[in-house]
């Protein structure tokens, strides 16, 4: 078969390419440890939502001394526990389910996205570096109050995530 | 010399129905779009409130009609003419032909029906799904069981192409299949393959499902399912605009195709890629494992080869046709191509967002990147350039073609015409470029009202009000141009008819032989037996561990009916 050396060129050039593609996301997947939402976060029925351990109290849980854990529910058409509140500099572990249809979770100008599907805990750790207040909303249509379904991550400062700690005692 | 309609009546009545059907849905589908261009961005909202739902409605009506009827329908249509021309004689079979134009018409009408259902509280029928129907949210059966129809109707007029090249070799021993032939039977075999998957989703879960004989599905199973599926259809509507780009694009710059080889080579990789890719739309999907998502995203890159071998064929082909017309320099030839003529200049200008395209596909293609990205209106942003300029203004330029052949009527409204693709590339650039935009500071994608009360967008440079401002403007443009063009048929339509003898009216049809032609390749990539049981085992190799691993959840557990149209009731 002949084929025209411009076209043999621009064919080597091509496969380059995508080998090129391949291996930069294998390299920050293997090296970096961007880690993708996968089955780690294990299973759960949406009939035993409401009576689970985890997810019957939707909750901000700290178990460790940066480290957060959120069990939270997707619902028709609102995020619990909402909002989310941590201190700054810490690690939090999302595991987040739907008792009802399918849900998204996506916190606004962040790479933090995940699917919410009913059966499956999407599990997502993130490091919260700066303070501010943080939107969230569902990016996968669930029926028609898809639009209002909204809500919060606050990351407070140390100092006053101290004084919140301390009010509570 | 007799054209299309004299020579095949039989075969250009039918290709003149299809075009009928998909310009019909082709109307729909853009009023559609306008009312969400003008909903979204808050410019003009007359379909109701965020309480109701029409806008839901609408965006299911706008995905299904477009990227399922208009383009099918079309396709239908055009490897009709293409397998008829080439092979230079009637499909065998009137009664079998007429069977899936019925059959899928019918299905067509059924799930329109489903859909339209939802504008109204008093017919008790909805199918505010969208085009990816994710169960548990469910339709009304009548919109499942009309796509049933539709495809199955689909399948049998990929065996009617098959039959009419059985008939046609008998005769031919020993020939290479004619390159248009051989593009439409490889993506029916793709289309059989691929469409598999939407079948057992929709056969063995959600007719059940919405009849209640199950309670209970496995979302993520059925979502994988679909995506199965879902991938190779974008090939599907791709395919029949590549067939177009190879065979008629480089005649009408003034030249011949570059390569029939490297054509056929292309549609091979098609084949044998298109499907196992399917789970790169389930990036940030819970409950897939990593591996499997990588393995994906591997053949996804690769599958971005044939793209690449196209663009340089159909680049080389025009620059050869504008050398033969007396183009010269580096990038001096490109003034000498035909833009005048709304045929060459939809498909080029086609073909240069479709280049864009796949540059903002690359970057949905990455797993990693893609959940900056992920649902976001960067991805209808993508998407417009592909299926919605690659694609629908292929189709219009093609049409332009196309019709005096099937019609024996001479293109009407010929200034109209050469003003419409580029109305069309120019309204695409501000909305496909405000979507990507928005989509980056994080505006999300399939929402009536993408403005929140808890926070405010963030765009790193222009404003939201700005974005805003070029999705309605570029959609209205978008808009005009579809009438435009709609117009255009409708006046051709109504025209005089070119008597068959012809005198100085001849109609353009003929096609010249490839530069290269096929006598240069390897008579094994016309082996489609081969192909196609490669293209099985890479589907096997991809996607058995996946689907065990998901379906090993259960088939039927995991989540309850969520009819759309109990909502809408007792909203």
């Amino acid at each position: 078969m002949e084929i025209h050396k411009y076209e043999k060129a621009w064919l080597v050039g091509a496969l380059v390419l995508i080998v090129f593609f391949i291996s930069t996301v294998a390299y920050v997947t293997a090296v970096t440890g961007v880690d993708m939402v996968d089955e780690s976060g294990g299973t759960i029925h949406p009939d035993d939502v409401s009576d689970d351990e985890r997810f019957g109290d939707p909750r901000v849980e700290q178990v460790g001394e940066n480290e957060f854990e959120v069990y939270m529910v997707a619902l028709q058409f609102i995020f619990r526990p909402d909002p989310v509140e941590v201190p700054e500099g810490s690690e939090v572990t999302f595991y987040i389910t739907s008792d009802n249809v399918v849900h998204g979770y996506q916190i606004v100008g962040t790479n933090v996205n995940t699917m919410v599907i009913p059966g499956q805990i999407a599990e997502i750790t993130v490091e919260f570096d700066e303070a501010g207040e943080y939107g969230v909303l569902c990016n996968e249509y669930c029926g028609i109050g898809h639009a209002d379904m909204e809500g919060k991550v606050i990351v407070h400062p140390e100092d006053e995530w101290e004084e919140m700690q301390g009010g509570d005692d | 010399m007799a054209t299309f309609i004299d020579r095949y009546p039989f075969e250009a009545k039918v290709v003149r129905y299809t075009f009928a059907v998909s310009f019909l849905f082709l109307a729909l589908g853009a009023i559609g779009g306008m009312i969400q261009a003008l909903h979204r961005t808050g410019y003009l909202r007359f379909i109701g409130d965020i309480t109701d739902g029409s806008y839901y409605t609408v965006l299911t009506s706008h995905g299904v009609f477009l990227v399922i009827f208009f383009t099918v329908f079309f396709l239908v249509g055009i490897f009709t003419w293409a397998v008829t021309k080439e092979l230079d004689r009637e499909l065998g079979n009137p009664r079998l032909t007429k069977y899936w134009v019925t059959s899928m018409t019918v299905g067509a009408i059924l799930t329109s029906v489903a859909i339209i259902g939802g504008f109204s509280d008093s017919v008790p029928m909805s199918a505010d799904v969208l085009f990816t129907f994710y169960a548990p949210m469910g339709a009304h059966v009548l919109f499942y069981l009309g796509l049933t129809i539709f495809i199955t109707g689909s399948w049998v007029a990929g065996y009617d192409w098959f039959k009419t090249w059985w008939d046609w070799k008998k005769e031919n021993e020993g020939k290479r299949i004619p390159l248009m032939t051989f593009m439409v039977l490889t993506t029916m075999l793709m289309w059989y393959l691929g469409t598999i998957g939407v079948a057992v989703e929709v056969l063995f879960f959600l007719i059940p499902f919405s009849l209640g004989l199950v309670s209970e599905v496995n979302p993520l199973l059925t979502r994988t399912l679909f995506w199965f599926f879902g991938h190779m259809v974008v090939y599907f509507w791709l395919m029949p605009v590549y067939l177009l780009w190879y065979n008629v694009l480089p005649k009408l710059a003034g030249g011949r195709l570059f390569s029939d080889p490297l054509a056929r080579v292309v549609f091979i990789l098609f084949l044998l890629l298109s499907v196992p890719v399917g789970i790169h739309h389930q990036y940030v999907d819970p409950g897939i494992p990593e591996g499997f998502k990588f393995m994906m995203m591997t053949n996804t890159m690769f599958l971005l080869l044939p793209s690449l071998l196209t663009a340089f064929t159909v680049v080389a082909s025009i620059e050869h046709g504008a050398r033969q017309r007396g183009g010269t320099g580096y990038f001096g030839w490109l003034r000498t191509l035909p833009w005048g003529n709304p045929a060459f200049s939809g498909m080029a200008l086609a073909g240069l967002m479709f280049a864009a395209g796949g540059f903002s596909g690359m970057i949905n293609a990455g797993m990693n990147i893609n959940y900056l990205v992920h649902n976001t209106f960067w991805v209808p942003g993508h998407f417009h350039l592909t299926v919605g300029t690659a694609v629908a203004l292929t189709f219009m330029a093609g049409t332009y073609w196309l019709l005096p052949q099937i019609t024996g009527k001479r293109l009407a409204a010929k200034k109209a015409a050469a003003v419409q693709p580029f109305l069309w590339f120019v309204g695409m650039t501000f909305m496909s470029n405000a979507m990507h935009r928005a989509g980056l500071f994080g505006m999300p994608r399939r929402t009536s009202e993408p403005q929140y009360e808890g926070f405010d967008y963030e765009p790193a440079f222009g404003t939201v009000a700005e974005i805003d401002a070029q999705v309605v403007g570029g959609g209205i443009l978008l808009t005009l141009s579809t009438f435009l063009f709609l117009y255009v048929v409708v006046r051709t339509w109504m025209g005089t008819r070119v008597s068959a003898d012809g005198g100085d009216e001849i109609i353009d049809d003929e096609i010249p032989p490839a530069l290269s032609g096929p006598e240069d390749s390897p008579r094994v990539l016309d082996n489609l037996k081969l192909w196609t049981a490669i293209a099985i085992l890479l589907v096997i190799l991809a996607y058995a561990l996946p689907i065990a691993h998901i379906a090993s959840q259960g088939l039927y557990e995991g989540s309850e009916y969520f009819p759309m149209l109990l909502e809408v009731l007792t909203a």
